[in-house]
């Protein structure tokens, strides 16, 4: 007996542990993941934590000696370039390792294996839009350029020498709470990276839904629901530059009217899929010296992306005997992406031109193999994808490719639920070859203008407008990218795929794309709106916001006397010039005699609000309330009967429309007999929306602030794991462009002052540990509109006080 | 007082195992000392049980301390769906406790199984 219980006891001890150290019982192995020695506690870290160390490795060539700041803010002085990037690679990795890995993996299409098949139609997605392709092919072109291979391996040598130094306790948390573990890193996955910015940027298509809007509608009423032209636009190159004719003619297709341009016909299905955030925009802009206090120029940029913790940026200063540069990196890329260098400065914003176009290819039979194209059958190669998902057998997708590129939709994936019953292929400029590390690396080491111009071919993708300035006084803005010279509307609706002549007949000529050099008005400037005015020789659409870069210009035009200080409060501006626009609209003609008395307070607090989308205002909630509903209440019953997701007008469409026409066709609802006026859908909207705001009212939800409630979200959206209730306003037609979980993810101004003087704040922290004090310490700081002094350190301050910590490299 | 001196000897010998072998070597530790030291069975257990109770609640109640119980919190906020520091203690301290005081009792009755033989 006594030995039965003996046995039982010790098999229950063993079972134990078993449990506890898998996730057989639990959804986490408690005892290995609490387990204070190697579990979770091991990555509180403590206030005390010493940072400074001595380090030693065979790669390195020379010395490198790490200053990190009360930030932890590395400053890094190498005595050899490839040394700065090997350390670069280790920092990265030491403070945002889970991050990096994580990011390609998804950007891979290979989530599934850390998160289980909720992400499948991701990964698939992903493996069939061709990102992995898109990066080998760039890979190819920066493993036989010297200067951008020797950055990638040295970059990458020193993430793997940080991983290799990791055990179960000293991984991140992440890992630990998923249970994986980190691999190697590969130059590829640095390629990846890139690609996946590439699609976060130029990845936003309405080819699908424009095509069923084109099937749906009369051409007339299309072109009133889609116009080319916005009466708001202050384009990017100021108005009536004059554009020599386009070098680059392309022919429109034989029989295009009918085969191309051909309304109210047939729908499509659309495919359901995710797709990088609309507002994915940024400001960005350059005075010269005769507009600052300084007399020297000010460049200033502000990149709006989804913001997430751990961030999307990793601030450091990089220094070797050829050059000193200081500002955001990816993790998980060598180099520094938005910074200043002891010359000059740069920047981007999204150029938002559509490079990613759809043809629609008839296969011979279901194995793919062939497709029409021509008058002729043409093979296609296959890649067979395998998709692992951790619990469960893998999964295989085999993706034809085309000439013009993968086949991402067809009857076996078209994203979550709509059937598409046709095979689509996708031709994406990102898949061209291209070395977008030669470009941040030249732009890192560039001493003037001429640098800068010799850096800007390399950036092919994600086209941006790039923003430079100069100690010796040059401001420039440079729209960059491989764009496809296309024939009017070409790529605007899916294209058929069996006739060569619809593909992109060539790219724009490199010196064929708009910039503008110290003009005349002192200043240049990007908000993603449409970058030229009609006199640009190629078509470039009209899909392009508008109004941040209105606001923008017109207050740059006003300037003078720049400060830093000027300049962050009108990087902060949370000054709405789309209410401005709009509002004289609903004041004019809401009838106020039939408001009851509730409606009339809202209406008054309406007439007295200055367009400020401040934290604390009820009137930008009442009137973003009203204008949504006046945008249903116009266009819904004409969208009644189409597809779902069919494209809807831009924002910009509804008011140039209303100011310029009170008789506008949509106004009158089409399934009532009444003709209604506009006095009666604005009054109707400003009734619904009032409702709305009284509800809202109630529960203490009205103010600005409270109404658009921005948050930073970890990645994985971990409870816990981010910030809540930002006290933090503007709106995405305010330069402050934060939106709930989006808006300027890194904002830097720099005055190019014999000493640069420069500032800048992201929403995150230097250390991607979320059990770090460093994890989230700026978030607090951004949200108030504060910023921090960007240090650029000299070796010899290194006494200075905001030195916390030195960490050296060295050979062994 | 042979009570005391195996309750620290297994609070000694798992933090000592665990700088070098994993978490579940806190019940070899255990074990090995329950067999050394001859105890009733249900002291051996209680002894296991406070030896790694409060090794465990002392080290993650340190390092938690150490780190304003920021880590703390947002782990709990996760798996608890409560910002609760002390609570994610008490659990990691039960945890060792409970392993610890079942090696414990099985090292007592091996023992006794190993005299009788």
């Amino acid at each position: 007996m006594r030995i039965l219980f003996s046995i039982l006891s010790f098999l229950f001890t063993v079972a134990l542990c078993y449990v506890l150290d898998t996730k057989s019982l639990f959804k986490l192995p408690l005892g290995k993941f609490l387990s204070p020695q190697a579990g979770i506690w091991q990555n509180a870290e403590s206030f005390e934590t010493d940072f400074s160390d001595q380090l030693h490795f065979d790669q390195l060539n020379g010395k490198t000696t790490v200053y990190l700041d009360e930030r932890l803010v590395p400053h890094v002085f190498a005595e050899e370039e490839s040394d700065a990037f090997f350390v670069q690679g280790y920092l990265h990795a030491k403070f945002r390792l889970w991050q990096m890995e994580f990011q390609t993996l998804y950007a891979t299409g290979r989530a599934s294996e850390v998160v289980g098949d909720v992400a499948l139609n991701h990964d698939r997605e992903f493996r069939r839009l061709g990102l992995v392709y898109a990066a080998e092919k760039s890979l190819v072109d920066m493993e036989n350029d010297p200067i951008s291979k020797s950055a990638c391996d040295a970059y990458t040598a020193g993430v793997n020498e940080y991983i290799a130094s990791l055990n179960y306790s000293s991984l991140p948390l992440e890992y630990k709470l998923l249970g994986y573990q980190p691999e190697k890193w590969t130059n590829l996955k640095s390629a990846i990276f890139l690609k996946y910015m590439a699609y976060d940027l130029t990845g936003n298509d309405k080819d699908f839904e424009m095509t069923d809007a084109k099937a749906s509608f009369t051409k007339t009423d299309f072109d009133l629901l889609f116009p080319s032209k916005q009466d708001s636009l202050d384009p990017i190159i100021s108005k009536n530059t004059f554009f020599p004719i386009a070098s680059l003619q392309s022919k429109v297709p034989a029989f295009a009217d009918s085969i191309y341009f051909d309304f109210l016909k047939d729908t499509i299905a659309i495919p359901e899929v995710e797709m990088p955030d609309e507002s994915n925009g940024s400001n960005n802009w350059a005075v010269d010296s005769s507009k600052t206090k300084s007399k020297y120029p000010i460049l200033c940029s502000d990149p709006h992306l989804k913001i997430n913790n751990p961030s999307v940026w990793y601030e450091m200063q990089m220094s070797t005997p050829n050059s000193n540069v200081y500002g955001a990196s990816f993790p998980g890329a060598p180099g520094i992406i938005i910074g200043f260098n002891d010359n000059c400065a740069f920047g981007f914003t999204n150029a938002g031109r559509d490079v990613k176009d759809y043809y629609e290819i008839k296969f011979k039979d279901a194995s793919k193999s062939e497709y029409w194209f021509d008058s002729n059958w043409v093979s296609t190669s296959r890649r067979i994808e395998k998709i692992n998902i951790v619990g469960k057998p893998a999964f295989y997708d085999t993706v034809a490719y085309t000439i013009f590129g993968p086949v991402i939709y067809d009857a076996s994936f078209s994203g979550k639920n709509n059937q598409v019953n046709k095979n689509y292929a996708v031709r994406w400029s990102a898949h061209d070859n291209s070395n977008e590390f030669k470009f941040f690396y030249l732009l890192n080491h560039a001493k003037n203008y001429n640098d800068f111009q010799e850096a800007l071919p390399y950036l092919k993708s994600p086209g941006q407008n790039c923003v430079f300035a100069c100690k010796n006084g040059d401001i420039a803005l440079h729209v960059q990218g491989a764009f496809p010279a296309k024939w009017n509307d070409q790529g605007e609706f899916v294209m058929p795929g069996f006739d060569s002549s619809y593909m992109w007949q060539g790219m724009i000529p490199q010196s064929e794309n708009p910039f503008q050099y110290n003009p005349a008005r002192g200043f240049v400037s990007s908000a993603n709106q449409r970058p030229t005015d009609t006199a640009y020789p190629y078509f470039i659409g009209s899909n392009y916001p508008v109004y941040r870069g209105l606001y923008l210009n017109r207050k740059l035009s006003s300037m003078h006397d720049i400060t830093t200080a000027d300049m962050m409060a009108l990087q902060t501006s949370n000054y709405n010039v789309f209410a401005e626009i709009a509002m004289p609209i609903l004041l004019k003609h809401i009838r106020v005699e039939d408001l009851n008395e509730n409606e009339r307070k809202y209406f008054q607090k309406l007439e007295i609000w200055r367009f400020e989308n401040d934290v604390n205002t009820t009137a930008a909630t009442i009137f973003e309330l009203t204008w949504n509903k006046l945008t249903d209440t116009i266009y819904n019953d004409e969208y009644a009967n189409k597809p779902k997701n069919t494209a809807r007008p831009y924002k910009s469409t509804l008011v140039d429309a209303l100011l310029r026409d009170s008789n506008y066709k949509f106004i009158d609802n089409v399934t009532t007999t009444k003709k209604e006026t506009i006095e009666d859908v604005v009054t109707a909207a400003f009734k619904s929306a009032s409702l709305e705001a009284n509800q809202l009212e109630k529960q203490n939800k009205l103010s600005w602030g409270k109404y658009k409630d921005t948050h930073v979200d970890h990645l994985l959206k971990l409870p816990g794991f981010g910030a809540e209730h930002l006290k933090i306003g503007g709106s995405e037609n305010c330069i402050n462009a934060t939106k709930s979980s989006h808006g300027p993810s890194w904002r830097m101004i720099v005055n190019l002052t014999p000493i640069t003087d420069a500032y800048g704040i992201y929403p995150g922290g230097q250390s991607g540990n979320p059990g770090s004090r460093f994890y989230d310490d700026g978030i607090e700081n951004w949200s108030k509109g504060n910023y921090y002094n960007l240090w650029m350190m000299r070796p010899e301050d290194k006494n200075d006080l905001r030195v916390k910590w030195k960490m050296v490299f060295s050979r062994k | 007082m042979k009570f005391i001196t195996s309750l620290f000897l297994m609070a000694l010998l798992s933090f000592s195992l665990c700088i070098f072998l994993p978490w579940w070597s806190i019940a070899f530790a255990c074990f090995v000392v329950a067999v050394c030291i001859p105890q009733k069975n249900g002291v051996s257990f209680i002894a296991g049980f406070i030896a790694l109770f409060l090794l465990w609640y002392g080290l993650s109640f340190w390092m938690s301390f150490q780190n304003g119980h920021i880590l703390a919190n947002r782990i709990s906020k996760l798996i608890l769906q409560q910002e609760n520091s002390f609570l994610l203690v008490l659990i990691t301290a039960l945890i060792g406790g409970i392993v610890g005081g079942f090696a414990a009792l099985s090292g007592s009755l091996f023992r006794k199984n190993f005299k009788h033989a």
